[in-house]
C-alpha cells in the first residue's frame, strides 16, 4: 500500500516539476512538440529510475558503511552523468531522429536538477530500496505527464495571437504557473512533505 | 421570376447564432442564479457582481487598446467571465479582491493567450484559482445566507468533511446554505441549464458524463461505507458541481471539440472531483477538476480525431 501511495505522490500530488519546480530547463526546452516530449520523458524516466536504484545502493552500501555520507553530492552526480552517457549512446544508435530532436537537452539531463533532487529526497525521506525505485520511476512518470500536457498546450498555441513579448519561454512559464495552480487541488491527498 | 434564381456558393443556410448571441443566452441562463444570490446575500452579492463585471470588461478594453487590437467588449464574453467569476466567489470577499481576481482572469486567463477562442483555461476559474492561492483565508470564509449581518458559517461540503454534518438535500436545492454567490441554489442552476440545452448553447455530453460519473462513483462509495462517505444526492447538489458542470465545463473554447473527447473530459472531471472531495485536503474540487481537464484538452482533441467519412483508422 505504501508503495502505491509513494507512486501517486511522486507522479501527481508532489509532482517534481509543478510542486518542487525542479527540471524546468528541459521542461521549457523540449515541450514544443509532442513526439520529442514523449522521447524526453521516456529518457528522463529511465535515467531517474536507474539513478534512484544505483544511488540507493551506493549510499547505503558504500557511503554509510565507510561513514562518508557527505560525499553523496559528488558520487550521485557522477552516477547520473554516467547513466546519461549510456542513454545518449543508446538513443543515438536506435533513433537518430529522436536524438536530433532532443539535441542539447539530452546531455543536459546530466545537470537536470530533477534527477539529483529526487536522489537527495530519497536519502532525506529514508526510503528503503523498493520505495526508492518506485519513487524514481514515479517521478519520471510525473515528469513525462507534465511534459506531455505542456507539449499539447504549446502545439495548440502555435497559431494563437500571443503578444510578441510573451512568445516562447515567457508564455510557457505562465502556463506552468497556471498548471501549478491547477495541481494545487491535489494538495493534502497524500502527505509526504 | 429572375429574382428567384440566385446563384451563390455554399453555405446556403446560415446559423443565426454568433458569439454575442450565445454569450447573451448564457447570461440569461445565469439570471435566475443571480437573482437567487442577491436574494440570499443581499447588497454584498450585487456589489461583488458589479465590481467583477466592471473589472473584466475594463481590463479587456484596456488590454486590447494597448495591443492595438479591435476592442471586442461588446461581444459579451468579458461580461460573462466577470459574472461567472463573481458567482464562484464567497459573498464576504472584499470588493477590491474581487476586482483583482477579475483583472487576473482576463490578463493571465485570456488575453495573454491572444483573447477569446485561444485561451487554454477557463478565465473565470483562473481568476478564482489565483485568489485562492493568494488569499486562502478570504476565499474560505463564508457567511450565512438570508440575513443582513455577516455571520460566518461553513459550506455544506466543509461541514461534512471536517465535522461530519450532513445538510439536508432540500436546503441544498433551495440554496439556504453557506457557499459562493451562485453555487448554493441548485434548482435555479438546473433551470438555467435546461434553458441552455433547449437553446442548444450547450453540449449535453459534458454535463451528462460529468454529473453521471460523480453520481456513480459516490453511489459506489456510499454503498461500501455509508457511515464514512456522503450520499450521492448530497454530492450532486452541494458545492459548485451544478454551476461547474453546467456553465464552466461546457465552455466551448476550453473543452474538447470532438464528441468522444467531450465524454472523456466529463468523466475525467467527475473522477477528479470525487477524488479531491473524498481524499483531498480541500473540501471542494470542482474548480481544480475543470482546470486540470482544461490542461488535458489539447491532448484529448489530438487523440480523439474522428475518422473521415470513407477513411480508415490508422
Amino acid at each position: 500500500m505504501n508503495i502505491i501511495l509513494i507512486f501517486i505522490a511522486a507522479t501527481i500530488v508532489n509532482n517534481i516539476v509543478l510542486t518542487y519546480f525542479l527540471g524546468i530547463c528541459p521542461f521549457l526546452g523540449v515541450s514544443s512538440k509532442i513526439e520529442s516530449a514523449i522521447g524526453m520523458g521516456l529518457a528522463a524516466t529511465f535515467v531517474m529510475t536507474l539513478a534512484a536504484t544505483v544511488t540507493w545502493l551506493i549510499y547505503h552500501y558504500i557511503l554509510v558503511r565507510f561513514n562518508v555520507p557527505f560525499l553523496e553530492y559528488v558520487s550521485f552526480i557522477l552516477v547520473i552523468a554516467a547513466l546519461v552517457q549510456i542513454v545518449e549512446m543508446f538513443i543515438r544508435k536506435t533513433s537518430p531522429e529522436l536524438y536530433r530532436a532532443l539535441g542539447i537537452y539530452l546531455p543536459l539531463i546530466t545537470t537536470n536538477c530533477a534527477i539529483l533532487g529526487l536522489t537527495l529526497f530519497m536519502v532525506l525521506r529514508e526510503y528503503n530500496f523498493l520505495e526508492s525505485v518506485v519513487f524514481g520511476f514515479g517521478s519520471g512518470v510525473g515528469f513525462t505527464l507534465v511534459l506531455l500536457i505542456m507539449a499539447g498546450i504549446r502545439e495548440e498555441l502555435e497559431f494563437a495571437d500571443v503578444p510578441e513579448a510573451f512568445k516562447g519561454a515567457p508564455i510557457t512559464l505562465i502556463i506552468s504557473g497556471l498548471l501549478a495552480l491547477a495541481f494545487m487541488g491535489f494538495s493534502g491527498i497524500i502527505s509526504t512533505s | 421570376m429572375k429574382d428567384n434564381l440566385i446563384i451563390s456558393i455554399s453555405p446556403h443556410r446560415k446559423e443565426k447564432a454568433d458569439t454575442p448571441r450565445v454569450m447573451r443566452g448564457v447570461v440569461y441562463a445565469l439570471m435566475p442564479a443571480v437573482i437567487a444570490s442577491i436574494y440570499y446575500f443581499k447588497l454584498r452579492a450585487f456589489l461583488l457582481i458589479i465590481v467583477c463585471i466592471a473589472g473584466t470588461v475594463l481590463t479587456e478594453a484596456v488590454f486590447q487598446k494597448l495591443r492595438r487590437r479591435p476592442i471586442t467588449i461588446k461581444d459579451g464574453s468579458a461580461l460573462l467571465t466577470g459574472l461567472l467569476l463573481a458567482l464562484v466567489l464567497p459573498p464576504s470577499l472584499p470588493l477590491w479582491a474581487g476586482f483583482l481576481g477579475a483583472v487576473m482572469a482576463i490578463v493571465i486567463g485570456k488575453q495573454i493567450f491572444g483573447g477569446l477562442g485561444q485561451n487554454i483555461f477557463n478565465p473565470a476559474l483562473i481568476g478564482r484559482a489565483f485568489l485562492m492561492a493568494t488569499f486562502p483565508v478570504m476565499l474560505t470564509t463564508w457567511i450565512k445566507p438570508g440575513i443582513f449581518d455577516a455571520v460566518t458559517t461553513a459550506t455544506p461540503l466543509s461541514l461534512f468533511k471536517f465535522d461530519h454534518n450532513v445538510v439536508s438535500t432540500l436546503y441544498l436545492l433551495l440554496g439556504n446554505t453557506g457557499g459562493s454567490l451562485g453555487e448554493t441554489c441548485a434548482i435555479v442552476l438546473i433551470i438555467g441549464g435546461i434553458f441552455l440545452l433547449i437553446k442548444k448553447y450547450m453540449d449535453w455530453r459534458i454535463p451528462l458524463s460529468y454529473i453521471g460519473t460523480v453520481l456513480i462513483l459516490t453511489t459506489v462509495l456510499y454503498l461500501i461505507k455509508p457511515a464514512q462517505y456522503a450520499s450521492p444526492l448530497f454530492h450532486l447538489f452541494a458545492g459548485g458541481l451544478m454551476l461547474g458542470a453546467l456553465f464552466m465545463a461546457t465552455d466551448p473554447v476550453t473543452s474538447p471539440i470532438t464528441k468522444k473527447g467531450r465524454y472523456i473530459f466529463g468523466v475525467g472531471c467527475g473522477f477528479l472531483v470525487v477524488i479531491i472531495r473524498t481524499w483531498g485536503g480541500l473540501p471542494e474540487g470542482v474548480m481544480y477538476s475543470i482546470l486540470l481537464m482544461n490542461a488535458f484538452t489539447p491532448l484529448i482533441n489530438r487523440y480523439t480525431v474522428p475518422v473521415q467519412f470513407g477513411g480508415r483508422k490508422k
